[in-house]
């Protein structure tokens, strides 16, 4: 230690020391970018850290388990419904046109392609992102993150990575169920109460839908679910100020999601519609 | 431990600049400071939990400001932290937290786990609370057992925010006589947060200040002291009267008036430094200290000195 550290600084109360010279505080317009690009270095933190040793297994599958509870009624719930409007309403459109033979095609792909999708992003990420991210807030206020960074161990690594796995898996398989419950809705609806024929119902799904259409539904879902774990962990980790703070970080995630997922839905959509032909064409 | 030339700021908001000291190894420090001066944050931005703007904070070679993630990851093993309330995890009970460092960084055996997990818990006195959940003790004990989490590694730096906030005068007090024990045991370099008067005068070897942004002074215990410095002199007498006001500073005016007004602070009285209990070895870091702040005398205040020299002094006898 040196001896000059020892020394008093000279009593002088009545003057203050002046301010160092601070940075200008950073563009207030150019805040949402900040948050953007460090939104995409969680993202890309989270991919990485996917890959490190030693893998969380307990913590995924109890994330799993949960988000997946939360999950299943209210999508199976929703998805009938749906899955009956949509094909009322094409039933009315196709009669209209009269080209009620397929009906049954028509329905399935915007279940399939567009309504199973969503409805397993809005609760995703309105059940299972907004409990996770209220779980991360409230640990990051009670310093319980920090201290884990202090013992040498990766939050991200360690919570983050499981709980965006989960949210993955778990809308990867509830959109194989969204799918199936909706087309059997839709199938009830236009059966009937539109007194459609089953045989043309069914036919008109080879007529129209395609293998790659499930893909493409599938791929969506996976990466709904990837965001809407990024965008839950990412507000979760950063509340400002409190339980309060906690509070609107959980508000915030949701609508953010939600604004994200149907941005990205609409991308998805329109370049699956360029690359796949669709069939017969 | 040596930081330099730290700066850190919120915003437009300075917390405090050009931060230089150097804690000596295996000796205990403390840093006090009125509410709001950002102890806390100093404390974050030595395990480079807060990145400050400028400075650097060299532990064993390694800088925790600027150095990657991976070497900072690294030097943290190295170090002990309890926080304000503990930050356990609250899923766990108190022995799977305390148990999480040795399950997370040692490949130890179960049955070895328990043995260092219950001897922390004994130390701390959290026998027979050990299987509760963090939400189900008070604010003293999760204290406690943030303590003896972070004591399981046996660390070579042990950080403890405000150790006394939510304690009664009595846990304080053997709260104080734990570190001091700590320090004997595992010659540990501590440094401790607070502003609590009593671990101040008793606990450490060495004490800082922090006031208005400045590291207001650095040095051995009775160098703070014995200052009459008029922010220190205020602080240790807890009084209304000098230049801390209610929000952190008083105008020049109320200052006069106050001067004009006041009685003199009370003498104080340098309590004799707490000793390690009976039956452990003497404190290394005391050791070397002597001979540091014995070969720093003449740079010290006259008051200072002869404190130093009256403590040094055998039973009825003086140092040469």
């Amino acid at each position: 230690m040196t001896v000059a550290d020892h020394r008093p600084v000279p009593p002088d109360p009545a003057a203050a020391p002046p301010p160092p010279p601070v940075a200008p505080p950073p563009s207030r317009w150019l805040a949402p970018l900040r948050e953007t690009g460090r939104l995409f270095a969680l993202a890309g933190t989270v991919v990485r850290d996917t890959f490190r040793r030693p893998f969380q297994l307990r913590e995924f599958i109890e994330q799993f388990w949960f988000v997946a509870s939360v999950t299943i009624l209210p999508a199976a719930l929703v998805s009938i419904p749906f899955g009956a409007v949509i094909a009322l309403q094409v039933g009315s459109l196709t009669e209209q046109l009269g080209a009620q033979s397929f009906t049954g095609g028509a329905s399935v792909l915007a279940v399939i392609q567009q309504a199973s999708p969503l409805i397993v992003a809005l609760l995703i990420s309105g059940a299972g992102g907004s409990a996770i991210c209220a779980d991360l807030g409230s640990r990051t206020i009670r310093e319980e993150l920090d201290a884990m960074e202090v013992m040498g161990v990766s939050p991200i690594q360690r919570l983050v990575v499981p709980r965006v796995l989960a949210t993955m898996l778990v809308a990867v398989l509830l959109n194989g169920m969204v799918s199936v419950v909706g087309t059997l809705g839709g199938y009830f609806f236009n059966v009937i109460m539109q007194d459609g024929t089953p045989g043309a119902y069914l036919a008109g799904f080879s007529a129209l839908a395609q293998l790659p259409d499930l893909w493409i539904s599938e791929i969506k879902a996976l990466i709904f679910g990837f965001l809407a774990g990024v965008v839950a962990a990412y507000r979760g980790l950063n509340p400002r100020g409190g339980p309060k703070g906690v509070g609107d970080a959980v508000n915030q995630s949701v609508v953010i999601t939600f604004l994200l997922l149907f941005f990205v839905n609409m991308v998805l959509t329109a370049i699956y519609l360029q690359i796949v032909p669709a069939k017969g064409a | 431990m040596v930081v330099e030339g730290l700066t850190k700021s919120f915003g437009r908001q300075n917390v405090w600049q050009d931060v230089t000291l150097t804690l000596p190894a295996g000796e205990v420090s403390v840093m006090l400071g009125p509410s709001g001066t950002g102890k806390t944050v100093f404390l974050k931005s030595l395990i480079g939990l807060l990145k400050p703007e400028h400075g650097r904070v060299l532990v064993a070679g390694t800088d925790m400001v600027n150095s990657p993630e991976r070497d900072i990851y690294e030097t943290r093993k190295l170090f002990g932290v309890m926080f304000q309330d503990g930050a356990l995890f609250g899923s766990l009970s108190l022995f799977d937290n305390i148990a999480f460092p040795l399950r997370e960084h040692t490949r130890k055996k179960e049955s070895e786990i328990r043995r260092i997990v219950m001897e922390r818990v004994e130390m701390v006195g959290l026998v027979g609370a050990e299987r509760k959940l963090p939400g189900e003790i008070s604010g003293g004990m999760r204290k406690r057992a943030g303590l003896a989490r972070a004591l399981v590694l046996d660390p070579q730096i042990i950080l403890c925010d405000e150790p006394d906030s939510g304690l009664d005068p009595v846990r304080t007090a053997y709260l104080s006589q734990l570190l001091i024990d700590l320090n004997a045991q595992i010659d540990a370099t501590m440094l401790i947060v607070t502003h609590n008067l009593d671990i101040a005068a008793t606990v450490p070897d060495n004490m800082g200040m922090l006031f208005r942004r400045n590291l207001v002074t650095f040095g051995p215990r009775e160098a703070l002291l014995t200052s009459d410095e008029p922010v220190v002199a205020q602080f240790l007498a807890g009084r209304r009267e000098g230049p801390i006001g209610m929000s952190e500073e008083k105008d020049a005016a109320t200052l006069a008036r106050e001067r004009r007004a006041a009685l003199p602070y009370p003498e104080r009285v340098l309590a004799p430094q707490l000793e390690p209990s009976p039956g452990l070895p003497p404190r290394a870091g005391a050791q070397r200290r002597r001979e540091r702040v014995l070969a720093m005398l003449p740079e010290l205040p006259e008051p200072a000195r002869a404190a130093i020299l009256r403590s040094y002094a055998p039973v009825g006898g003086a140092v040469s």
